[in-house]
């Protein structure tokens, strides 16, 4: 079963993709690669995820499978192999909900920042900081939220140390105010652990070029943002 | 057999009389046979074990176990799935479960708030709503298809995670005088509608009727005097 193809639909600049090669790459599971243009998605890509139409999709013997935390549990469960959730059911929980946490409060907080100007950027800072923080309970004393090596959590949540900065850069540009979402001062747990999640091989090697994701998403916070006042 | 009442030791679930979420846990745990006590809160006023239980989003359901917390409900129904191996909610099989969960993720991020959202508004907003909601449930509808319940033959994880459908829908169709699931155009959501509600242990352990008309025609007023221009 887990000898048959497999296929990761996805996008360069996408957290979400990033998630499932991480995965993909811990486990040593071979797969084609297919970039998808999210402005011009192919057909296959809207035969394999009808519902949402988006990326990551993974397609495993033809089969496929939409939403990165789904994915992830369907590659923990299939390929045994360098475990990303741990046996025991409580910490399961645990890990499921910080991975829920993720995506339901830091996610729309760090975007929220990302697109929105003045006092209500500035609303939306402090309140994606306050998640953060919350966050940062999650960790412990642990060296990563899996313990000794990275596990779910730090699979779902390691994209936020690279696109908060890029949040604070670009946001920033616009303002004359700073934007930091991650505070060392306030956050110094969780800055540390960003620091060295990232710098694991295989989180390290999957990581898109940071000088063409910077204009990558400036490119978007112009458009989302309407613009620039002055000079861009 | 000493692990099977270590197990069964200590379960407690905090919720309300008349939360979807902890009503998922309720038929989970009774579907499993699993003893537990309730814990009734009431959210205007919440107790300082339900704050020390889950602190980060200070909502129910939760469900204790052995004194250790689980919170958010899918999360939870995962934990009862993998504590107690009775009656399993979902298939053994990987992509059937991926399936599962992604159905289930898709109730809770779109058709439930859709139709919320539906029953919280009126007029022309109402009927955008309805188109939208209608938009989601025609997914389920295709979901259905040869199928008894989204878990096949039995009830199974999906089943649970979209269940208010068989009851609160009809609640928020009444309170907001609207039509989302119409047996013409949803005729396979419509059975499965009924063979859900009509499951013994779903049957049950549905809140009274009456008092979720009461509470969600209040919700209703509340909230479009809330979207009223001032």
């Amino acid at each position: 079963m887990s000898g048959e193809r497999v296929k990761l639909l996805g996008n360069w600049a996408s957290p979400s993709a990033l998630r499932v090669k991480w995965t993909l790459k811990l486990k040593e599971i071979e797969y084609e690669y297919v970039e998808e243009d999210l402005p011009n998605k192919s057909p296959l890509l809207l035969k394999y995820n009808p519902v949402h139409k988006k990326i990551p999709v993974l397609v495993h013997g033809g089969k496929p499978i939409a939403e990165s935390l789904v994915i992830l549990e369907y590659l923990d469960e299939t390929w045994k192999q360098n475990p990303i959730l741990p046996e025991d059911p409580y910490e399961r929980a645990q890990a499921r909900f910080w991975a829920k946490f993720v995506d339901e409060k830091c996610a729309p907080g760090i975007m929220s920042a990302f697109t929105k100007k003045g006092e209500e950027k500035e609303k939306a800072a402090k309140e994606a900081r306050e998640n953060l923080k919350i966050l940062e309970s999650g960790l412990g004393e642990k060296q990563f939220f899996g313990g000794e090596s990275i596990g779910f959590v730090d699979i779902a949540a390691g994209w936020i140390g690279i696109w908060a900065r890029l949040v604070e850069e670009i946001a920033e540009v616009n303002l004359i105010d700073t934007v930091n979402l991650i505070d060392t001062e306030t956050m110094p747990v969780l800055d540390t652990w960003f620091k060295r999640v990232l710098e694991v091989p295989i989180i390290k090697e999957c990581l898109p070029p940071q000088d063409k994701l910077l204009e990558h998403n400036k490119g978007f916070h112009k458009m989302l943002t309407g613009g620039s006042r002055g000079s861009s | 057999m000493e692990t099977h009442s270590k197990k069964m030791a200590e379960v407690k679930l905090f919720r309300t009389w008349s939360s979807v979420f902890a009503l998922r846990i309720v038929w989970a745990l009774k579907l499993k046979d699993v003893q537990y006590d309730t814990i009734f809160e009431d959210l205007s006023n919440k107790s300082p074990l339900l704050l020390q239980y889950n602190p980060v989003h200070k909502k129910v359901p939760v469900l204790v176990h052995n004194g250790k917390s689980v919170a958010e409900s899918l999360v939870i129904l995962e934990y009862i799935e993998e504590t107690w191996k009775q009656n399993p909610l979902l298939s053994e099989d990987p992509h059937e479960r991926a399936v599962a969960r992604f159905w289930a993720k898709f109730g809770d991020e779109k058709v439930l708030p859709s139709i919320w959202e539906a029953c919280n508004s009126e007029g022309k907003e109402q009927e955008e709503g309805i188109v939208k909601a209608k938009e989601n449930l025609k997914y389920l509808e295709e979901e259905l298809k040869g199928k008894k319940f989204f878990g096949g033959e039995h009830i199974g994880f999906a089943d649970i995670a979209l269940g208010w459908l068989a009851e609160y829908k009809n609640v928020f169709e009444e309170v907001a005088s609207m039509k989302v699931i119409a047996e013409d155009e949803f005729p396979l959501l419509s059975e499965w509608k009924r063979t859900f509600a009509d499951a013994p242990i779903i049957k049950e352990n549905w809140p009274p009727r009456d008092k979720l008309v009461t509470r969600y025609q209040a919700f209703r007023e509340t909230n479009l005097l809330n979207k009223a221009p001032k």
